[in-house]
């Protein structure tokens, strides 16, 4: 069937809790206001108060009802409005979901999923654009999902409400209104694998998000001046798909990495560390990096439009390392 | 001194094992304290010293069902809800064989089998656990209650209200136990919370509280019991606070400069171990051979305990990658 990133998350959390009576979400304005992306949409009416809650404004507090009642044998499923209002419930993830697995010697298992949403492109300014992903990919005890298509978004949300981990699943505001197409029944995409979006043989475009639609983009421009890109979708990065990286490297031996947020620290860090220690011999140039302007993100759209990579972008690193 | 309306409701047995559990927990404590200045124990360690009625009396009103979430100040609630002190001490050590394996250590003790489900070192940071717990006991009809004990400095912690306020929303069977010992670390109450009564810190919120001296075993009992018993009839969160004074330092580090010896004194006066022994000899419940024989017990199982712990394997190395994820 043919739908939306928004409607295939939509599906999957529908089907999910009508398949296990222990899932229920929490979230502000998830239930009778239908979701501040529509994501929600009239789930209340069919599921009532007890699986679709609205809550207070109290992200750090909903975070830890919800680690407690996956304590309590539950299955939440939290939406953050944006990730942006995930930084007032970090410290409930990093240091209460992350780590009471190991802390309390495998005694408390926390079987939460916290979906919520990142990334610039509406004008929302500087407190309302960001892309944080990274910085929950840092933190060892949670796992981190971040669907660039409709098929993947269901997949993936059914393999993280499976996991028995804390999972955080996020979504992109631009991709809502991406369409593709998802199969009716529910299926599972594994957290940790990766996704070859287009195969090529002279650079690997290594992307997850968004910014796989800009490096397929990118890479159907290049196909014009004869350069044949392979475009990779990390699809989650935490546990992340080196294996499939490095392959793809050593068969193309150049490689692009691009991520929509602050360069410094960024999670193409990461990747473009692991090719240069792990796959240094495949290499025939620098691995190049495409990321966010490091300022905080304007207002004004012509330099928000400024700030965020664009397909240009990743053509001129590709050009680079050629 | 206690009620005898209190006492004459309980039968001897279980007055003296009050007396017992809080003799239990002090010299566990002291022993504690000589082991960490061995060099046995690393990390914070945060004594109960002079808090010990507040846990017995708390833990003895509780149901075995009823879930225990509590702050770092954890070893007193470990040890009344019965957990092996060789088990608790161990985990002091950091031994495989600790409450948590060797994985928590002084702060984060935990023994979910016996309903602790956690002592937690971020200030006021379980408080929304707690809550959780709560929400899950309703949601699947159980008749469980969350007590969430938490120190009169973590009242201050906006999340404490976050999760207060959602408790008394969805009227979930939590209660909210706030030990005020007067200070956090080296801050006193008056120059930390703006409020006067810290138990009328849930009006706003539709959260009824009452308060209890903290020193007398079986006026937190009673008091818990009667709390316990409100919240779990449905009807929504209450708070508990009881009053009392830690005699040691906020950790080994603490040099005490920020309180008098005289302040420090008058509390020490009241001790709740002292104060109890001696009520229960006047009442002819308890004679001085027992009381000896109590304390002979008492030093052995700490003595052995510290042998438990000291003859455990450290964890494994692999142990470092344990747990991390669920497979
Ligand atoms: C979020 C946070 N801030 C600060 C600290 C450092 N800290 C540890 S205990 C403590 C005092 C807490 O006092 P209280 O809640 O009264 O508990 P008590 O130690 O008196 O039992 C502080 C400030 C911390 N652990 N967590
Ligand atoms: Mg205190």
């Amino acid at each position: 069937m043919n739908m939306t990133y928004r409607e295939a998350i939509s599906q999957a959390l529908r089907q999910a809790i009508t398949r296990d009576e222990r899932i229920f979400l929490m979230g502000e304005d998830i239930g009778r206001y239908g979701g501040s992306y529509a994501v929600t949409k009239g789930l209340l009416a069919d599921f009532g108060e007890e699986r679709i809650m609205d809550t207070p404004i109290s992200e750090a507090g909903v975070v830890g009802v919800a680690i407690g009642a996956a304590m309590g044998g539950l299955r939440p499923v939290v939406e953050l409005m944006t990730i942006n209002f995930a930084l007032l419930a970090m410290d409930q993830i990093v240091n209460h979901a992350a780590k009471l697995l190991c802390m309390s010697g495998g005694q408390i298992t926390i079987p939460l999923v916290v979906r919520t949403v990142g990334g610039a492109g509406r004008q929302l300014a500087a407190t309302h654009s960001q892309s944080f992903e990274g910085w929950f990919a840092h933190v060892p005890g949670i796992k981190v999902a971040t669907p660039a298509s409709p098929y993947d978004a269901k997949g993936l949300l059914r393999a993280a409400l499976d996991d028995p981990n804390p999972v955080i699943f996020i979504e992109h505001s631009l991709l809502y209104g991406l369409a593709g197409d998802v199969p009716e029944e529910e299926y599972s995409v594994p957290l940790g694998k990766a996704d070859v979006k287009r195969t090529g043989t002279d650079v690997t475009i290594v992307a997850y998000s968004r910014m796989v639609q800009v490096a397929l983009e990118a890479a159907a421009l290049l196909e014009k001046e004869g350069v044949n890109a392979e475009v990779m979708d990390l699809r989650s990065l935490r546990p992340w798909d080196k294996e499939t990286v490095l392959a793809s490297v050593k068969k193309t031996t150049r490689a692009v990495i691009a991520e929509e947020g602050w360069r410094t620290g960024g999670f193409g860090a990461e990747v473009a560390s692991t090719i240069a220690s792990e796959g240094f011999d495949y290499l025939d140039a620098p691995v190049q990096r495409v990321a966010g302007v490091e300022a905080p993100m304007p207002y004004n759209k012509a330099l928000e439009q400024a700030a965020i990579p664009k397909a240009s972008d990743i053509i001129a690193a590709v050009r680079a390392v050629l | 001194m206690a009620d005898m309306a209190l006492a004459e409701r309980l039968d001897k047995a279980l007055l003296v094992d009050l007396l017992r559990q809080m003799l239990l927990i002090r010299r566990f404590e002291e022993k504690a304290a000589e082991m960490y200045a061995r060099g046995h124990i690393g990390g914070f360690l945060h004594l109960y010293i002079g808090e010990e009625a507040v846990a017995v009396g708390a833990v003895s009103a509780m149901q075995p069902q009823d879930y225990i979430v509590s702050h770092y100040r954890d070893h007193g609630y470990a040890l009344a809800r019965g957990s092996p002190p060789g088990r608790v001490m161990a985990e002091l050590f950091g031994k495989a064989t600790g409450l948590s394996r060797g994985k928590g250590g002084s702060m984060h003790l935990f023994d979910v089998p016996r309903g602790m489900w956690g002592g937690y070192a971020i200030v006021a940071g379980h408080v929304p656990l707690a809550v959780g717990l709560a929400l899950a006991s309703k949601r699947k009809g159980e008749n469980r209650v969350a007590v969430c004990f938490l120190g009169d400095g973590a009242i201050n912690q906006g999340v404490f209200f976050e999760a207060m306020n959602m408790a008394s929303l969805w009227k979930l069977p939590v209660l909210f136990f706030i030990e005020n010992n007067g200070y956090g670390m080296g801050t006193a109450v008056e120059r930390a919370f703006a409020g006067k009564d810290i138990y009328r810190i849930g009006q706003g919120h539709n959260v009824p509280g009452q308060q209890v001296d903290g020193m007398q075993v079986l006026e937190v009992r009673e008091a818990t019991a009667t709390a316990l018993e409100q919240v779990r009839s449905g009807g929504g969160p209450r708070i508990l606070e009881a009053l009392t004074f830690r005699f040691r330092g906020h950790s080994m580090a603490d040099p005490e400069l920020y309180r008098s010896k005289d302040e420090a004194a008058r509390w020490m006066e009241r001790d709740p171990i002292v104060t109890y022994r001696r009520y229960l000899g006047e009442q002819d419940m308890l004679s001085q051979e027992e009381t000896d024989a109590l304390e002979r017990e008492v030093g052995a199982t700490v003595d052995e305990a510290v042998r438990f712990a000291q003859e455990s394997p450290d964890p494994e190395p692999e142990a470092l990658y344990q747990n991390v994820y669920l497979d």
